[in-house]
């Protein structure tokens, strides 16, 4: 990623905010690239192969969340969706989509920018690192996820979620610690977006997610690590 | 050894009068509960003591009367009878000499025999004829044993020499003694006073009298239980659609709008019907209308949310963009940038309350409840709190009890009312101690937070939760909250099922307390925490949050 600029594909149908957010996005070096057209959303990111998207969940002609979960069907890139309305089930709907974070309009810049570089700055490790939860091993260099053996497709979101749970087997998380961790929040933050991700997390790497045995829940404190 | 027999079974005894005296309560209290609650037991009842309270009356009249007019008939009848024997009586004993016991014996015997013999229009009768003097050889009665029964009161009354008569039991010839009428005169003669009875057996009467009382007492109650049945039926005929009536209204109070009452015929009860469903008709038009507003509101809300938000997300990152470049502005353009950031901040945040309160209005709001540990959100507010409380030369302090406090609430809701409250205090607070307390019960959890400023007076304290509402309208400007902070606390508090208060006294500053139930959906019932400040204690669990107090 070094060198070369992040791409950036801003779905948003108002040119105004649209050729606001290219603006903001240019000076932190990013490279944007728009689409008004929500059919056309998906088609866009083909094209465009970014490495994030900025999706506006009130789009006229298409459903943001339908956008949001085309996009997360062929792809693990993070999406941040921009939203009108806090605390409504849309960004719920939004999150159990693939979405993996999300700003409320309005929105201040830096803000923004702090959330486009921690979905961006994911973990990298260059030393070999081993992890396991149960049956689930981890394999932290090579961004590599197997239960008893078969591949895993996490988001690098979620891949993060997974290792910051593993790496201290015995702690529990608070969601606020978690949202610290994974998703860099520096205040507080939507506790939700730690209970959709938990559930997605698990819907993928539990036997039964109904009974989870990797991810488990501190019922009023938080989420730890199964047994290894 | 054991206890002595009689001990046990007076204990045994006793248990078995207490257990009865128990059941009978518990019996009478649900006859007593039926009676309240049963309007058809009730009529019935009623009914049957009325009617039964007439008929005994009537019937007592009845009979009474019947009675009288039967014994007045064989009265009259027995006298004359009588009065006719003795006349007889009297011309025969006169006709007989004196002298010869034997002579007067067979002539008054020949006189009772003839009597005897004479019917009459008083029915059966027995004779009997008496003598005063012991020694007077006298005829022989009907049957023996008669003369011994004469009641002492009539011989007395004829001893005087008129006619009486006289109710009372007399035996007959077949032995068992019947309620009679004695009829008595005197026959005077040569030979001594004779006295002649008559006695009437009312056996016959006694019979009739019988049959008419049962009669009487088998119609009445024939009649009793007619007017209570006929009681019954025309309760049920008013009640059962009565109770229709109530059975619907329920199904309508508990939201199934569309229930209606059957309407048969054209009388009263389906002129009832009529005008209930006319009344759950308007019900139904003016919830569903009440419902349309409130979708149409919510509709409302959630597009101007969205077309004020997207230009005003535009105008804001366009100022910030400005507001990082003003060092390269001239200072007028320079300054200019920074009073559009400060007012974009405030314009922000009148729009956030203005939808988040409308949310409110139109019952858009939704509870997203979690177990939360309350000291832990307490605790980050007043870290964040920190900086600002510093600037304001205010003390915080908070009061934690050792046990966590975990609470069913939807947390973004509860810190923003924590936040609001403790934001307020450093506002208002005028740079004194600001003391925060949280407790917990088995059911409910409260916070505190206290300032030492200016405080409230009565009708301030009525009006802080009012929309807009500023205690000092002087400083208004300089607080910096939107004017709609403590109304949105106050129904994110009602969202949970909670409570939020306040305290205020003039100079001795205010308190505000939130108490949530720890579990949702269930009802309050008192708070761990008084609403009123108690006098200043140290506390063994303080945790002192702010800078130290300043040296006395």
């Amino acid at each position: 990623m070094i060198g070369a600029r992040s791409r950036v594909l801003v779905v948003d149908d108002d040119p105004s905010l649209a050729e606001m957010l290219g603006i903001v996005l240019r000076a932190e070096s990013l490279d944007p690239a728009f689409v008004a057209d929500g059919a056309r959303a998906v088609s866009a990111f083909r094209e465009v192969r970014p490495d994030l998207v900025l999706l506006d969940l009130m789009l006229p002609g298409a459903d943001g969340i339908q956008i949001c979960r085309e996009i997360r069907q062929e792809s693990l890139v993070p999406i941040i969706m921009l939203t009108a309305k806090a605390d409504t089930v849309d960004v719920v709907k939004g999150l159990e989509a693939g979405a993996d974070d999300y700003v409320i309009k309005p929105f201040k810049p830096i803000e923004l920018v702090a959330r486009i570089r921690a979905q961006m700055r994911r973990t990298d490790t260059d030393h070999p690192e081993s992890l396991a939860i149960g049956e689930v091993t981890i394999d932290v260099a090579g961004h590599q996820v197997r239960r008893a053996g078969v591949p895993i497709q996490l988001t690098p979101l979620e891949f993060d979620l997974l290792v910051a749970l593993a790496r201290k087997p015995r702690q529990v998380f608070t969601r606020e610690h978690l949202l610290q961790q994974v998703w860099k929040y520096r205040h507080a933050g939507d506790t939700r977006l730690v209970n959709v991700h938990v559930q997605r997390l698990r819907s993928k790497i539990e036997t039964d997610p109904e009974n989870p045995e990797v991810v488990l829940t501190v019922r009023g404190v938080g989420y730890k690590a199964g047994p290894p | 050894m054991t206890t002595s027999p009689p001990t046990t079974s007076r204990t045994r005894f006793r248990s078995l009068v207490r257990e009865l005296r128990l059941r009978v309560r518990i019996g009478a209290r649900a006859a007593w509960r039926h009676w309240r609650r049963s309007l058809q037991l009730r009529v019935a009842i009623i009914t049957m003591a009325i009617a039964g309270a007439v008929v005994i009356v009537i019937s007592l009249i009845l009979f009474d009367q019947i009675r009288s007019q039967q014994l007045a008939a064989k009265n009259d009848a027995a006298v004359s009878q009588a009065q006719v024997g003795v006349q007889y009586a009297r011309n025969q004993v006169v006709a007989v000499p004196s002298g010869d016991p034997r002579t007067i014996r067979e002539a008054l015997q020949r006189t009772v025999d003839e009597l005897q013999t004479r019917g009459g229009s008083a029915g059966r009768f027995s004779i009997v004829m008496i003598n005063r003097d012991t020694t007077t050889p006298l005829a022989q009665p009907s049957f023996s044993g008669l003369t011994t029964a004469l009641p002492d009161s009539l011989i007395s009354s004829v001893g005087e020499g008129t006619q009486a008569y006289q109710y009372a039991v007399m035996p007959t010839e077949a032995g068992d003694p019947v309620p009679s009428l004695v009829v008595g005169a005197p026959v005077p003669s040569q030979s001594g006073t004779y006295e002649l009875y008559y006695v009437f057996p009312l056996d016959q009467e006694q019979r009739s009298l019988d049959d008419i009382r049962s009669t009487v007492v088998t119609s009445g109650l024939a009649l009793v239980v007619l007017v209570a049945g006929v009681g019954a039926l025309v309760t049920q005929l008013v009640v059962s659609p009565v109770r229709l009536a109530a059975q619907t209204a329920e199904q309508l109070a508990s939201g199934q709008l569309e229930r209606r009452l059957p309407i048969r015929g054209e009388d009263d009860l389906a002129r009832l019907a009529g005008s209930f469903n006319r009344m759950a008709a308007s019900l139904q038009r003016q919830i569903t209308q009440l419902e349309d507003l409130s979708r149409l509101q919510q509709r409302f809300t959630s597009d101007v949310s969205h077309e004020l938000r997207t230009p005003l997300t535009t105008v804001r990152m366009a100022a910030d963009v400005l507001h990082s470049a003003r060092a390269d502005f001239p200072p007028d353009v320079s300054r200019s940038t920074e009073l559009l950031q400060t007012e974009l901040g405030r314009f922000e945040a009148l729009l956030t309350d203005l939808l988040e309160i409308s949310r409110y209005d139109a019952g858009a709001a939704s509870l997203v409840a979690e177990p939360t540990d309350l000291g832990a959100l307490v605790t980050d507010v007043l870290t964040m709190a920190q900086p600002l409380a510093e600037r304001r030369d205010a003390r915080l302090r908070v009061t934690l009890p050792e046990a966590a406090v975990i609470a069913e609430i939807d947390s973004r809701r509860i810190e923003r009312i924590v936040r609001n409250l403790v934001l307020n205090a450093i506002h208002h607070g005028g740079g004194g101690l600001i003391e925060v307390a949280l407790a917990g019960s088995k059911t409910a959890a409260a916070i505190t937070v206290r300032d030492r400023g200016p405080g409230l007076n009565r009708e301030e304290a009525l009006r802080v939760f009012d929309r807009f509402w500023r205690a000092d309208p002087a400083r208004s400007r300089h607080g910096g909250g939107t004017g709609l902070g403590l109304s949105i606390s106050r129904e994110d508090a009602r969202l949970h099922g909670g409570w939020l208060q306040v305290w205020g006294r003039p100079s001795k500053g205010t308190q505000f307390r939130l108490t949530l139930p720890l579990q949702q959906g269930v009802e309050l019932e008192g708070s761990p925490l008084p609403l009123e400040p108690q006098t200043d204690t140290d506390d063994p669990y303080e945790i002192v949050a702010g800078p130290p107090a300043a040296a006395p």
